[in-house]
């Protein structure tokens, strides 16, 4: 699956492991939270990066406090339609200040990059055959924000009333 | 009358380009059916019975005689010439071509409207009280926080795939004209003890299969702090709303299985982590949109009165619409003027493009060319010199839009039904069309007085039927249309839920059932009581009785 960074496709560093499969000697792995919680010293001796994986009906507040150790935290749409992960993408940034990755994985269509990245998600794991030019075209043709969220865009009331 | 910066602009001709993109790459075949309708639903266009659909926003009802004459114009050039004002105070045009569709919206963007969030689970047009601005008992003009919700709530990148769509609807005046209890968000001004004016927020009301009443969730909020306690309720909802079940992922549900008490330390909780943040309104942007709904150039009254002069013609129909679709204006020498859409033989809600060019030229002459849509699916003229009253009810009167009808048995809403809309069960405009037939006599309808029926095509209750005083709800046995009938709903401050008065009655039936309860009202009623007053004093028993004879009554 591409991983999509700034817009380009990148190299995933990343390796996703399901929950029955041995996490591997090296390397960067993500994992359910199930595991993170059941397994979460180990992984942390492994001395390599890791990361969590969060279901729609898990919440933010289900790693608050253990951000400084996780490297990735990858939120799921289960379809495109559930979108629980905005809302919890823009509380590890907002509320928990988390600077690490915040990756959206599952359904991501190219029509909700844009929604996506306001809310602070900066990795995107996308469709076979969707890149760089679906990127540009579905994060550039809207150029107005009314409201502040994640990302550094100027929310329209602040650009109109600039000191 | 808010008028776009060059911001809203830009948002809202990018919106068209994005739009034309997709609706090209829908064409081309680029993408399915299955993955078009997201997209398509984000704009508004909706796919129905015998064509596409698309529902045009007007944030508040507000239009200007320009956007009018455009919505005529559009509706003659892609449409079959006419269109239909829904309960949202919006615009549907029934028979656009899919690949029309980005030139519509094209041209509505050049008059500062759009369909951007008129269906989808997310925020719908946001509603208010039509005489805003000009109801003599009004707080404050409900618009100006209209326009602040609809700024915010437009492509909200956190809230565009909610659990399900969600309606706010704000009123400024205590007598409430916009159903704000009936709404996922109701907003009501209040002017504290010391004079300060903030808002009572009502979470949870709702129609459609499970018809709720809102609850107060929080008695007075600050001006400043609206826009972070509705992000703070909206975020819960996105993380707590059910997604198992669309008949059960309204907000109105979760309020049911927390308990408002539990959903309000929720609530409060996050807002209190993000109120002083960058939602904070900044009073130079509420000062901005507040200058925008100023009172129009209204004139010092002439010394004596004209309204009580021209209700002394010698004309009853004149003093009847007088008395019935006039209201009385906050400035002294002015009137609120309503124009029904539900004269006898007409569709309600529906208006054909000559009539909207008719309507915005008179909107010039005699109300600062503006007007207003209400959600009873009827116009309003806002500010009208009480001098004028006579020529308008002249010209609105060979237009046919003068029925002084207005909140009367014949002033029904009534959704599309089956004549259109792919959920319907049954039809609605046909049953519309022949209960305004059976009481046309304005007589006897000026005698029943107020009674306000609703009426809609199926279980999701558009066209209001559960807040009706008489609500008839189409449902379909063996594949017959039937109507099932409540009575006691209403949708104003005193806000209740029609109760199913017994079983359904068929197409043919319908009518005279109506009658029956009509008459019975007129032979239970205390001099000046209205049918709800009635209704709620005495409740069902002689509705039942009459409507449902005991086979052994029946004999006697």
């Amino acid at each position: 699956m591409p991983l999509l960074k700034g817009g380009k496709p990148v190299n995933d560093p990343w390796v996703h492991v399901a929950d029955e499969v041995a996490i591997p000697a090296t390397g960067a792995v993500i994992v359910g939270l199930k595991r993170w919680r059941r397994e979460r010293e180990s992984l942390l001796k492994r001395g390599h990066p890791v990361g969590v994986r969060l279901k729609s009906n898990h919440t933010a507040g289900d790693v608050a406090d253990d951000l400084d150790h996780l490297g990735v935290i990858a939120l799921a749409f289960p379809v495109f339609t559930d979108g629980r992960a905005y809302s919890n993408a823009r509380r590890l940034r907002e509320r928990h200040g988390y600077q690490g990755e915040v990756r959206a994985i599952g359904n991501v269509l190219a029509d909700q990059y844009l929604f996506m990245q306001r809310c602070g998600f900066d990795a995107f794991e996308v469709r076979e055959g969707d890149g760089e030019k679906g990127w540009d075209k579905a994060t550039g043709m809207i150029s107005v924000f009314y409201q502040p969220a994640a990302d550094d865009q100027q929310s329209v009331a602040s650009l109109r009333h600039r000191d | 009358m808010y008028r776009y910066d060059e911001l809203d602009q830009r948002l809202v001709d990018e919106r068209v380009e994005q739009f034309r993109d997709q609706v090209a790459r829908r064409l081309a075949g680029e993408i399915t059916e299955d993955e078009f309708k997201p997209l398509r639903l984000m704009n508004g266009l909706y796919l129905q019975l015998h064509a596409y659909m698309l529902r045009i926003g007007i944030p508040y009802g507000m239009l200007t005689s320009t956007q009018l004459r455009t919505l005529a114009e559009i509706s003659r050039k892609y449409d079959r010439g006419y269109g239909h004002f829904t309960t949202r105070q919006c615009l549907q045009l029934n028979w656009p071509k899919l690949e029309e569709t980005p030139d519509i919206l094209a041209q509505l963007a050049k008059v500062q409207m759009h369909a951007i969030q008129t269906s989808g689970n997310s925020f719908r047009n946001v509603t208010a009280d039509q005489y805003a601005g000009a109801a003599a008992d009004e707080i404050e003009d409900s618009r100006i926080w209209a326009e602040i919700i609809r700024q915010w709530s437009t492509l909200h990148p956190e809230f565009s795939f909610l659990p399900r769509k969600f309606k706010i609807a704000v009123t400024g005046s205590p007598h409430d004209r916009a159903a704000v209890r009936f709404h996922d968000i109701g907003i009501v001004l209040h002017k504290a003890p010391d004079g300060e004016i903030g808002f009572e927020i009502l979470i949870g009301g709702g129609l459609g299969r499970t018809p709720m009443i809102g609850q107060t969730l929080r008695k007075f909020l600050p001006k400043k702090h609206l826009l972070s306690y509705l992000e703070a309720m909206l975020r819960i909802y996105n993380l707590m709303g059910r997604r198992d079940n669309k008949y059960k992922a309204r907000i109105k549900i979760l309020v049911f299985e927390l308990g408002i008490d539990e959903l309000q330390k929720l609530i409060e909780d996050e807002w209190n982590e993000i109120k002083d943040g960058p939602l904070a309104l900044p009073q130079a942007e509420i000062d901005r949109i507040t200058e925008q709904f100023a009172a129009p150039p209204f004139q010092a009254p002439a010394p004596a009165s004209p309204g009580t002069q021209v209700r002394k013609l010698d004309n009853p129909a004149f003093d009847d619409w007088v008395r019935v679709n006039v209201a009385e204006h906050k400035q002294p020498g002015y009137a609120i003027v309503n124009l029904s859409l539900k004269g006898l033989g007409r569709v309600p809600g529906d208006l054909t493009a000559a009539e909207m060019d008719s309507v915005a030229d008179l909107s010039d002459q005699f109300s600062f060319g503006e007007l207003r849509v209400t959600h009873e699916q009827n116009l309003v003229f806002a500010h009208v010199l009480e001098a004028d009253l006579l020529p308008l009810w002249q010209s609105l009167s060979s237009l046919e839009l003068t029925t002084p009808n207005l909140n009367m048995i014949s002033d029904i809403i009534c959704c599309p039904g089956l004549d259109y809309c792919s959920l319907a069960n049954a039809r609605s405009i046909p049953v519309a069309g022949r209960i305004s037939t059976r009481f046309q006599d304005l007589k006897r309808q000026h005698d029943i007085g107020e009674l306000r029926l609703k009426i809609s095509g199926c279980i999701n209750a558009c066209g209001h039927h559960h807040a009706g005083h008489i609500g008839i709800l189409g449902v379909d046995r063996s594949g017959e249309e039937y109507y099932q009938i409540t009575l006691g709903g209403d949708a104003g401050e005193n806000a209740s839920i029609g109760k199913v008065i017994g079983p359904a009655f068929s197409s043919d039936d319908v009518i005279d059932a109506v009658e029956t309860i009509v008459a019975t009202y007129l032979e239970i009623r205390e001099p000046g009581e209205t049918f709800l007053a009635s209704y709620r004093r005495i409740g069902e028993k002689p509705f039942k009785e009459r409507l449902y004879p005991e086979p052994n009554h029946a004999a006697a």
